[in-house]
């Protein structure tokens, strides 16, 4: 248990600003990547703000067993040790992207870096690009350099507000692979600011939920993306991701099986090989449900399951079904006339219908 | 165009002036400047007031009251006294605080400027990256700011020269000690002496021109980040 205390993040933050209150009290993994995720106003860059010691704000926090801040004590930002990446990279325009990565590289004590510089210019490869001026770096580039700057410093948290939500999807494509590399390769827990569910899908373990400077909703990803006490509010994007395994690969209709806790699905080869780890999406728009297994179906992905809970949504026409598939949740959207000729209730036996799947990171 | 040894007297006295209070001022100015641009204290807007009031006041009237606080039964002349400095009116060290106040809104307000366009965002930067607020002011504000010390300091000296009221007043004439080229222009033509007259005045106008043209064409604009 001490080890658990240690690997871990507490932070209670209270704010009270004209026309916005912040009241969070977290717990959150020391590991892995913790999403938190909310719409914009929600205070979700604030929290960052106020575990950098950028903005200062009443409460605690302690980082793997180190007290940044209590009643008595405020360590400024300089003296905590993590990286930030703000939504604009921030370099400094003085300097090269080399030396902006020398930067904060320098300021670290020797027996403090265990990440090289030459381990975060690959990671994020930038090697070609060290001796440019930022101002001849495009967006995407700019903000790889600084996602290692940050790294660089070897931190023992890193901040990452909302990286990616200045570029357009192009860049962003560029960049999710190398963040989903450092998720694999480092052992650096990070907390990853975003409004996008397609990130947190494919980047994180753990998710905080935040809404009018509250955390709504907190817990491991699959669970929390589950919830339907309080709804998190994700619209058309609402669904969940489990961890699945790629299983087989069927070469004559370019198909994979991935198998999860609960089932396997069919999907369309991605590419990955067979014994590969992967993250399966599935959409609550793309699963019906039926009572009796499909025949004279296109659809290839039927499973066993029981209803666990309805709620109506925002639209008085639809509702969200939380099915249970061995020890793994799925969504469902229906119509409420469906739930209702169907006879859906908690504990019901039926069949989700998955129409599509979508493997990410 | 032959300069006497009292005109060369005078310019090396300008020179001089003028070096030592651009050092002075950027040695004062540089906090002062900082303090400008980052502060929400109530005092911003009186102290930017005040260190711009020798744009619109009339040298004279600076000039009589750093007379009058300077000399023998002024505040601070008593008090240089006491230390055994003497009286600063009519001597070399007099212009010297009588220029560091006169060229003050010269060298505060583009660095104030300069700072002020380097952001927040920067500095909070520099924090995540382990610098303490004084590495940072020197590592990323300063190389930031740089054309607003480009500036500051020509102005700052550009000024200086060119100031002639306020040398007057508390300065006076004395060779090789106040007099320095605006005041030794004033009295050739008091004396007639045209020629003379013209040559240290084509000379300051020529240098007045090198000196902004250098500003405007070498002080390099400012880049996004």
């Amino acid at each position: 248990m001490v080890k658990a205390i240690h690997q871990s993040i507490r932070a209670r933050f209270r704010l009270d600003w004209p026309g916005f209150v912040l009241d969070v009290d977290l717990a959150l993994p020391g590991r892995g990547v913790t999403a938190l995720f909310g719409p914009s106003g929600s205070g979700k860059t604030t929290v960052l703000r106020c575990m950098a010691g950028l903005e200062r704000a009443r409460g605690s926090l302690t980082v793997n067993g180190v007290t940044w801040q209590d009643a008595t004590t405020f360590l400024p930002t300089h003296r905590r040790p993590l990286g930030y990446v703000f939504q604009e990279a921030s370099l400094f325009p003085h300097l090269s992207a080399q030396g902006n990565l020398e930067y904060g590289l320098r300021r670290v004590p020797a027996a403090a870096r265990r990440v090289s510089l030459e381990q975060a210019v690959a990671l994020l490869g930038i090697g070609h690009l060290l001796d440019r001026s930022p101002d001849r770096l495009s967006g995407g580039e700019r903000q790889r350099v600084a996602i290692a700057r940050a790294l660089a410093l070897s931190p023992g948290l890193l901040l990452m507000d909302e990286p990616l939500a200045a570029l357009d999807a192009r860049r962003k494509e560029e960049i999710l692979p190398y963040l989903e590399r450092l998720h694999d390769e480092l052992e650096i827990p990070v907390l990853y600011v975003t409004h996008a569910a397609d990130e947190v899908a494919h980047l994180a373990d753990h998710l905080v939920v935040l809404d009018e400077g509250r955390a709504v909703a907190t817990g491991p990803l699959t669970e929390t993306l589950a919830r339907l006490d309080p709804p998190i509010r994700l619209g058309e994007e609402a669904g969940v991701v489990l961890d699945a395994l790629v299983a087989e690969r069927d070469e004559r209709w370019h198909l994979i099986r991935v198998d999860f806790d609960g089932g396997h699905f069919w999907a369309r080869d991605s590419g990955h090989d067979p014994g590969q780890r992967v993250r399966v999406r599935v959409l609550a728009r793309d699963v019906s449900i039926a009572l009796q297994p499909g025949e004279n179906t296109s659809i290839l992905n039927a499973l066993p399951a029981v209803v666990e809970a309805v709620t109506d949504e925002a639209h008085p026409a639809s509702a969200l079904v939380r099915l249970r598939l061995g020890a793994s949740p799925l969504l469902a959207r229906l119509t409420r006339r469906s739930v209702h000729a169907l006879e859906l209730a908690p504990g019901k036996p039926v069949f989700a219908q998955v129409k599509a799947v979508a493997l990410v990171g | 165009m032959g300069f006497s040894d009292a005109d060369l007297a005078a310019i090396w006295l300008t020179l001089r002036l003028a070096t030592v209070t651009t050092v002075l001022l950027l040695v004062i100015g540089t906090p002062l400047a900082w303090w400008l641009a980052r502060t929400r204290s109530w005092l911003k807007g009186p102290v930017g007031a005040v260190v711009a009031l020798p744009l619109v006041l009339p040298p004279t009237v600076l000039g009589f009251y750093l007379l009058v606080t300077l000399g023998p039964n002024g505040p601070v002349g008593q008090l240089t006294q006491a230390l055994g400095l003497g009286l600063l009116p009519f001597t070399f060290w007099g212009l010297v605080v009588a220029s560091v106040l006169y060229s003050m809104p010269f060298v505060v307000q583009p660095l104030q400027n300069a700072f002020e366009a380097i952001g927040e965002r920067m500095l909070e930067a520099a924090a995540t990256l382990r610098a303490a607020p004084l590495d940072a002011f020197f590592s990323v504000a300063v190389p930031l700011a740089r054309p607003g010390f480009v500036t500051a300091s020509i102005l700052g000296f550009a000024h200086t020269v060119g100031e002639f009221g306020v040398v007057l007043m508390i300065g006076g004439n004395i060779p090789n000690e106040t007099r320095v080229v605006s005041v030794q222009i004033y009295d050739h033509v008091e004396a007639l002496e045209y020629t003379q007259a013209h040559s240290l005045s084509a000379a300051m106008l020529v240098f007045s021109f090198l000196v902004l043209l250098a500003l405007y064409t070498f002080n390099p604009t400012r880049r996004k980040a």
